[in-house]
């Protein structure tokens, strides 16, 4: 177990090593000049000279790299060219938005897709089955800021227009100032992610339940005289949804790591919506900081996940 | 063992062969919902293809600005009239041309890098299903690499080292999509290479090339035509995402993200709704036709999956002892 | 009063190839604690019988009559037929892994029956599950309640499986193959185990099996099914003694049990009717030699007779009834080939499999422990034992599949391990497999003359025409219609894909064929079809087979000599009829102790036709 546990942390620190200096010398060999970013075009050579001494940026590349990871796995991701602010600070500020985000659109769409799935799988071919199937092809194929952009316009500008405000459009209000605001400014967000993750899961559950209701043991569940609630409830859908615990670890990690289209589409100021405005800005700190944050995330999860997987499957232990 | 499959003509010599191909395009022809998503998806191609007629035939071409007849006195774009069949943009372009031109990239984005992502999942899949132990160790942990890749992060940070370009575009979206069915080819090898076939091929001599382009490969035909058609959306989609956020195809060079991600700015579809509506609306269609028809491809080539499945692995524990 | 009485009973099963009809018109009755089998081969409608008429089969459709305890279950609502199972009715089946769940713990799995039938505490429910475990042979049944199924062997699945059945103490207990997933010495133990719980509970057992043997050893009354049609129902006894039925009777010959040294098997021709089509004949017409021109063109009537054996056939006398076989000269293949060269010779062959990871702590498992073992030219060596014994890793290893740790092996008297390249590929000619799977030993996507022609391919024997001639020579050989060259697997039946593998691996005319089980996934009629023709092509060729199988019959009709395989040795290797008449090891003994064969058919007829107006319609 401990072994188990010790390959897994290994292999984590080997992706966060690559994908960083992926993105370190991505950026190292990047023409543009850091300095003359925070400079200006009006800054004289010696003031550049300067900038880039302090930046460390005149120094040879690994060395700099070294620096970079030793300061790293202190938690200090280095400053913003912008306005010179602690990147790790910066994205601090960022996370609370997209935390709220995340964790709605999760109970959401697995209370709308697992539902769905199963529902689907329980009567294949039925009316039902290909209500559900529909809904898992349209979901799959919108978008998500298709999808956005509709709801906004529909909920959002035509109240508005008729006079009165449904829905706000957008932007974050902090849950500890007023739970109530700040849920009625995520609902939007937070259906229009559901709904796209939601078919997804829907035809994971889907496929599972229909592999899961063919095994022997929902036979001997029947022949046990067990209802047919309890064949499909505890019997059937134990063994279909661990699986989905993998999928689900690896979304969570993936979007808190910047759900990068919602928060564009409704303005919401998240670690996604940051790392837009920092390739725009060329803010080439707060990008590597986020790339690495998004890869903690989905190391971290799967090992989180393979440790719910020894406690749910007794087979593994 | 049961009666299934009785043969037909015994006695005749010349048996007619009915081909696999032609059940499948049997099975397809009479899936209707698969027939409407194949005449979507032509009529998308046909828009495309003919891209220059639509700019002809308008007298407009996809990147020419008409701010006088296409925008309002106020500089707000003018919608669907005579001359602009489906509205013009914030700078006065005509949004029927440049959807027919958008198609282009969409499409060329969506075949090429499917393709290209296929290609690179069934080399990398066969070989470490294939060859096993310190081949197959590497190339999962490169697989697992790729997937624990904040893949849209690392898009954004790419594109906005190199600059956009539509080549970036294809390559970044093959790189973080191969992985997933790499993944699941090498489950298809392995389970494949531990059938008696390939046993019996490797006890017969037969080299492991061979093996694998007579043996394996026309086992994966099904799940990598399948799969191919169902990366084919979400390639789509991808790039769309990219354009969207401004890290895709070069403006003014339309595309369908493009075309949205204007529309989007300054919230300016709330009073020019053609110029989501349009985009968007090709978009989910086009999307949807693919994966409609990709579903239906999928039960088509294999009809009873589930259920030969089963009846397989039942068969199996009855011979095993 | 009869516990379980059947009339009629008719089992339709909608697919999408059309109708499947599984069972018709099948009737018997069984009395209160009497155990009734159920025989017949796959696709004869015997686990569609049972699962059908407990509301296990959702889409079928079924007519008929059901009466259980007096009850009639057909047409009663699924929620009444639910509480019948599990508390009225317990049912076990074949394979006990993939019937138990595998994410609770046996314990907990056993206890919800007792929950969903009656109001119990946690305690008594959890005292009476380590009680009952405990009857059915679990050691250490208290500690065991919370150990999940893949914790425990085969046959200790099935005792928790036969638990979980009697927990509620049932009337009737529907066993549908269950040992069928069991090596030999398990299924005794199991069947002795059922037999032990019908006594002490008065459960009344449905035994479903292929086995004819193990129906002959405990079964009361007996019912033969064939292609959904009841064809011979009678005391066991009777039945098995004298079949009044073709059906029957050429099922008990062409069991490899019932033999005589030397002879061939009498194997029941052609193959099973599809189950699609409803005709007006008799279903077995078709593969019946004793067939009459009325059994193609009208349903058969029922025959009873005054000894209470009943039979759906239009013979009025019954089944012809001649010895099993014809005692015919052996073929002393035996002697000539201890002179004979040896073919392959294995000296102190061992095979170490390393377990563990790099990271972890590494582990040894031996799976072979010294083998000693010599075929030579023209004779068949069988290899018996039971699962995870090595027998197919030995033959990997003499095949030259799989190197060895340790020992010997050389081929025509060259040394596998000495081989280059160019030298072990030419080897490959020399030894060619037999696999068991006639399903996965056969690519899908490839056509039959291309498999049959891949040797010649491989190693550019032959090409064009001239390929395709000596491929449609080798179908010819193994009997089948040269025609076919451009047919997928799929087309063939079980038996005839056998015979297709059996066609490539004679293409380059090896030294010697290693048979890794190549008749157990077969039906018992289909089996002696390819037994025979394997036995003919070593006539008329001089071919060397190592022959592998878990079934001491099977392998005593075919081979000259028997090596028996334990935890990796060889324990005892002796010529066949030695080794049947005075076995040395005891797990020889266990062994041929453990295999039931039928009775063999006494050929005196002791029955006479009852009257009866109950002519088929």
């Amino acid at each position: 177990m401990t072994r188990f546990i010790l390959q897994r942390l290994a292999f984590g620190a080997v992706v966060l090593l690559v994908l960083s200096s992926f993105v370190f010398f991505l950026f190292f060999v990047a023409p543009g000049d850091p300095a003359r970013m925070i400079a200006g075009d009006k800054a004289t050579e010696a003031q550049l000279q300067q900038i880039r001494t302090n930046l460390g940026v005149d120094r040879p590349m690994i060395e700099q790299y070294a620096t970079f990871i030793g300061r790293a796995v202190q938690g200090d991701l280095g400053y913003s060219y912008r306005n010179r602010q602690p990147v790790a600070e910066i994205i601090v500020r960022r996370i609370p938005a997209t935390l709220s985000l995340v964790i709605g659109a999760v109970v959401l769409w697995l209370a709308i897709g697992i539902p769905i799935g199963l529902m689907s799988a329980r009567h294949p071919g039925s009316l039902r089955d290909r209500l559900g199937q529909a809904f898992i092809l349209v979901g799959l194929s919108f978008p998500t800021f298709v999808l956005g952009m509709m709801s906004l316009y529909l909920l959002y500008f035509l109240p508005k227009q008729a006079g009165f405000t449904l829905f706000p459009a957008g932007g974050y209000k902090a849950f500890s100032r007023d739970p109530l605001i700040w849920a009625w400014h995520l609902a939007l967000p937070w259906t229009t992610l559901a709904l796209t993750m939601a078919a997804f899961y829907a035809r994971l559950t889907r496929g599972q339940m229909l592999d899961v209701m063919g095994e022997d043991y929902i036979r001997t569940a029947r022949a046990k005289g067990l209802s047919e609630r309890k064949v499909v409830w505890k019997h059937g859908m134990r063994a279909a949804l661990t699986p989905l615990v993998t999928q689900l670890g690896a979304d969570i990690a993936l979007l808190l790591g910047g759900a990068i289209v919602i928060e564009q589409v409704y303005g919401l100021q998240g670690v996604g919506a940051l790392a837009v405005q920092a390739v725009n800005n060329q803010d080439r700190p707060i990008i590597i900081g986020v790339v690495l944050l998004g890869g903690l995330f989905i190391v971290t999860a799967n090992i989180v996940v393979d440790l719910f997987y020894v406690l749910l499957d007794p087979r593994i232990r | 063992m049961t009666g299934t499959g009785a043969p037909t003509g015994e006695e005749d010599g010349a048996v007619v062969q009915r081909g696999s191909l032609d059940l499948t395009l049997r099975r397809l022809t009479r899936d209707r919902a698969a027939m409407v998503a194949l005449a979507v998806i032509v009529l998308v191609v046909a828009m495309a293809i003919f891209a220059p007629v639509f700019a002809s035939l308008t007298g407009h071409s996809p990147i020419t600005q008409f701010r006088d007849t296409g925008l309002s006195p106020m500089g707000i774009p003018v919608g669907p009239n005579a001359e602009f069949w489906l509205g013009a943009d914030q700078l006065g372009r005509d949004v029927l041309v440049r959807l027919a031109y958008g198609a282009r990239v969409s499409l060329l984005v969506g075949v090429l890098a499917a393709c290209c992502a296929s290609a690179i999942a069934v080399i990398v899949g066969t070989t470490a299903g294939f060859f096993g132990g310190w081949v197959d160790l590497a190339l999962s942990r490169l697989i697992d690499l790729v997937m624990s890749v904040p893949f849209l992060l690392c898009a954004l940070a790419l594109v906005s080292v190199l600059g956009p370009s539509l080549m970036l575009s294809v390559s970044v979206i093959v790189f973080f999509s191969w992985a997933a069915m790499a993944r699941v080819i090498r489950g298809q090898v392995i389970s494949l290479s531990r059938q008696e076939f390939v046993q019996a091929s490797r006890s017969l001599g037969a080299g492991p090339l061979s093996i694998m382009v007579v043996d394996i490969l026309p086992n994966l035909t099904v799940p990598i035509i399948v799969y191919t058609t169902m990366m084919i959306p979400s390639a789509i989609v991808f790039e769309a995402t990219l354009s969207f956020l401004g890290m895709g195809i070069v403006p003014p060079t339309p595309s369908w993200g493009g075309m949205l991600a204007d529309a989007s700015s300054n919230s300016l579809y709330l009073v020019a709704w053609w110029m989501v509506f349009f985009p968007g609306t090709a978009l989910l269609m086009t999307t949807l036709a693919f994966n409609i028809f990709g579903d239906s491809l999928r039960d088509a080539l294999d009809p009873k999956s589930l259920r030969t499945a089963r009846r397989l692995k039942r068969d199996r524990k009855g011979a095993a002892k | 009063m009869p516990i379980l009485q059947v009339d009629g009973l008719t089992v339709e099963i909608p697919t999408e190839d059309g109708t499947v009809h599984a069972v018709r018109d099948v009737s018997f009755s069984i009395r209160q604690g009497e155990l009734f089998g159920i025989a017949g081969e796959s696709g004869s409608g015997k686990s569609v019988l049972t699962q059908a008429i407990l509301g296990l089969l959702p889409t079928a459709e079924i007519s008929g009559k059901v009466l259980f305890d007096g009850r009639d279950l057909i047409g009663l609502p699924q929620d009444e037929l639910r509480r019948l199972r599990g508390k009225d009715i317990g049912m076990i089946f074949q394979d006990p892994l993939s019937s138990l769940h595998p994410f609770y713990t046996i314990g907990a799995q056993i206890a919800e029956v007792l929950h969903t039938h009656e109001t119990i505490s946690r305690q008594d429910a959890r005292a009476r599950v380590v009680e009952m475990l405990g009857k059915v042979g679990i050691p250490d049944a208290a500690s065991r309640y919370d150990d999940y199924p893949h914790q425990f062997s085969g046959g200790m699945r099935q005792r928790v499986m036969i638990a979980m059945a009697l927990i509620m103490r049932p009337a009737l207990l529907i066993a549908d193959e269950p040992t069928t997933a069991l090596d030999v010495t398990v299924q005794e133990q199991i069947v002795a185990l059922i037999d032990e719980m019908r006594r002490e509970f008065g459960t009344t057992v449905i035994l479903i099996t292929h086995d004819l043997g193990l129906l002959a050893s405990v079964a009361d009354d007996v019912m033969v099914m064939y292609a959904g049609h009841r064809m011979e129902y009678g005391p066991a006894a009777n039945l098995f003694r004298a079949p009044a039925h073709p059906y029957t009777a050429g099922l008990l010959r062409s069991s490899p049990a019932n033999y005589s040294p030397g002879a061939d098997l009498q194997p029941i021709t052609g193959r099973p009717p599809s189950l699609l089509e409803l005709r007006n004949a008799c279903v077995f017409a078709p593969r019946c030699a004793e067939a009459l021109p009325a059994c193609a063109s009208a349903t058969p009537p029922l025959r009873v007779f005054d000894d209470k054996t009943q039979s759906l056939c239009w013979l009025p006398d019954g089944a012809r009834r001649q010895p099993a076989t014809e005692p015919a000269a052996r073929v002393h293949a035996a002697a000539a080939a201890t002179v004979a060269a040896p073919v392959v010779e294995a000296r102190d062959v061992r095979l170490t499999y390393t377990i563990g990871s790099f990271l972890g702590h590494k582990r040894q498992h031996e799976v072979l422990k010294g083998i000693d073992l010599t075929v030579h030219r023209g004779e068949t060596v069988g290899l018996v034992g039971e699962s995870g014994c090595g027998k197919s890793t030995l033959a990997r290893v003499i095949a030259g599949l799989a190197p060895a740790t340790g020992g010997t092996v050389s081929l025509l008297g060259r040394d596998l391990t000495s081989l280059d390249r160019a030298e072990w590929r030419q080897m490959r000619r020399e030894v060619q497999l037999v696999f068991q799977d006639p399903f996965g030993s056969l690519n899908p996507r490839r056509r039959v003359g291309s498999i049959i022609g891949d040797p010649f391919r491989l190693h550019g024997v032959a090409a064009g025409d001239a390929r395709k001639d000596k491929v449609r020579q080798l179908m010819e050989l193994v009997g089948l219609n040269p025609e076919h060259y451009n047919r997928f697997p799929s087309e063939f039946s079980g038996g005839q894909r056998q015979r297709i593998g059996i066609a490539r691996a004679l293409a380059l005319n090896p030294s010697l064929i290693i048979c890794d089980e190549p008749v157990s996934a077969l039906d018992v009629s289909i089996q002696a079809q390819v037994l025979n023709l394997l036995r003919g092509l070593q006539r008329d060729l001089g071919l060397t087979y190592l022959f592998i199988s878990h079934d001491l019959s099977v392998v005593r009709h075919v081979c000259n000599r028997i090596a028996v395989m334990q935890g990796g040795k060889i324990v005892e290797l002796a010529d066949s009829e030695t080794l049947f008449a005075h076995p040395q090891h005891p797990y020889t003994r266990t062994l041929l102790a453990a295999g039931k064969t039928p009775p063999q058919m006494t050929g005196e007829r002791v029955r006479n036709l009852m009257p009866t107006t109950e002519v088929g319609p």
